[in-house]
């Protein structure tokens, strides 16, 4: 005799990943290293912003990067010149970088240096501002890129992203003259979802505003937030 | 099109259900609940689900999807309001931005509907 039954799951589709990301932290907490995962849509500035980084940081900071490509290592190329561990995850044809691949950048990174005595690891995620805000890597905090090239509406567009951010930088603001955008009516549309972010306006091209962009990572480096981040 | 990994850790997810279960049973359907405030597209899901399963224990097997609404908590106001997604987040009546989310941010496998020889187990009295 066929019946027919029901049973009950209730588990959450990215649980997978999830349990990943956390395993992920629990390393870096168990180093005392600190992770950013920096998203942006293409073009956005990430690798540029990552370049100014190490070379004003990497002084006084120990600090290795994880770089999700989708298929070359140009970019993990350009950060190499700045003298420290630059790991390449190469994604293929997938459109973010999830728990299991930075895993495999975790291991590789400690073939290249000591991981306890890193400070800050900062995972380039890949060009996209849609999949990435979904799938947790393991980081401290979520580093969001906007240029003002994209338009003030894309927070209330791709509202998962800005919402999950802990920090955003308005980034390319030197173009703001030739362009008819407002960084203003862009604060305010992140803001509607998204009261506690850091919102930094910069330029990498003038330095604008890169000042107040370190001092914020010096500050996550010296009292890291060890509670999960994400709403999973 | 990360509908295509999502596919992967949904069909994961179930196998080791499935696996977990005394006799192979004959699932017919599975529910998920997906809401709007997550990157998923329900569209994009199901052409993923046919696509994958193709082949597999799963095959001609019927992907359920119910879409949750964005509902927020409005604290100065006391009250729950739907944000207007692509449009307006911050609360209608007093613009308190959208931080409590009450509903839209689920993607869970809910239920599985499957067919079951050993019915007695079940339905002791038929």
């Amino acid at each position: 005799m066929h019946q027919t039954v029901d049973a009950a799951l209730g588990i959450n589709l990215l649980h997978a990943n999830q349990e990943g990301a956390d395993h992920n932290r629990d390393h870096f907490d168990e180093w005392g290293v600190t992770c950013f995962n920096v998203m942006s849509s293409p073009g956005a500035g990430k690798t540029v912003l990552l370049e100014k980084t190490l070379a004003a940081l990497s002084p006084e900071l120990k600090l290795a990067v994880i770089e999700g490509d989708m298929t070359t290592e140009l970019d993990a190329d350009r950060l190499r010149a700045y003298d420290v561990p630059v790991v390449a995850i190469n994604t293929g044809r997938s459109c973010h970088l999830d728990a299991q691949m930075v895993a495999g950048g975790i291991h590789q990174l400690e073939h290249c240096t000591h991981p306890g005595e890193l400070d800050l690891v900062l995972v380039e995620n890949v060009g996209n501002l849609v999949c990435p805000a979904e799938f947790e890597v393991g980081e401290h905090a979520k580093v969001a890129l906007l240029s003002v090239t994209e338009g003030e509406d894309k927070p209330l567009k791709y509202p998962v992203m800005f919402q999950a951010a802990d920090c955003l930088l308005v980034t390319k603001i030197d173009l703001v003259p030739y362009l008819n955008i407002d960084i203003e009516q862009i604060t305010q549309n992140v803001r509607q979802l998204n009261p506690h972010a850091t919102i930094i306006p910069v330029s990498a091209q003038t330095g604008t505003g890169l000042a107040e962009w370190f001092e914020w990572v010096r500050q996550q480096v010296a009292t890291p937030s060890r509670t999960v981040v994400g709403s999973h | 099109m990360h509908e295509t990994d999502m596919t992967k850790a949904l069909i994961m997810t179930v196998k080791d259900w499935y696996d977990s279960q005394p006799e192979d049973p004959q699932i017919t359907k599975i529910h998920l609940v997906v809401g709007r405030f997550t990157c998923v597209e329900p569209m994009s899901l199901q052409f993923a689900y046919e696509v994958q399963t193709r082949d597999t224990f799963l095959a001609g097997t019927e992907l359920v999807i119910r879409e949750t609404p964005l509902i927020a908590f409005c604290h100065p106001c006391q009250q729950d309001y739907a944000p207007e997604i692509g449009l307006r987040y911050a609360c209608p009546d007093c613009g308190t931005p959208m931080e409590d989310i009450r509903s839209g941010r689920e993607l869970k496998i809910d239920h599985i509907e499957y067919c079951s020889d050993s019915a007695q187990a079940y339905a002791p009295n038929r």
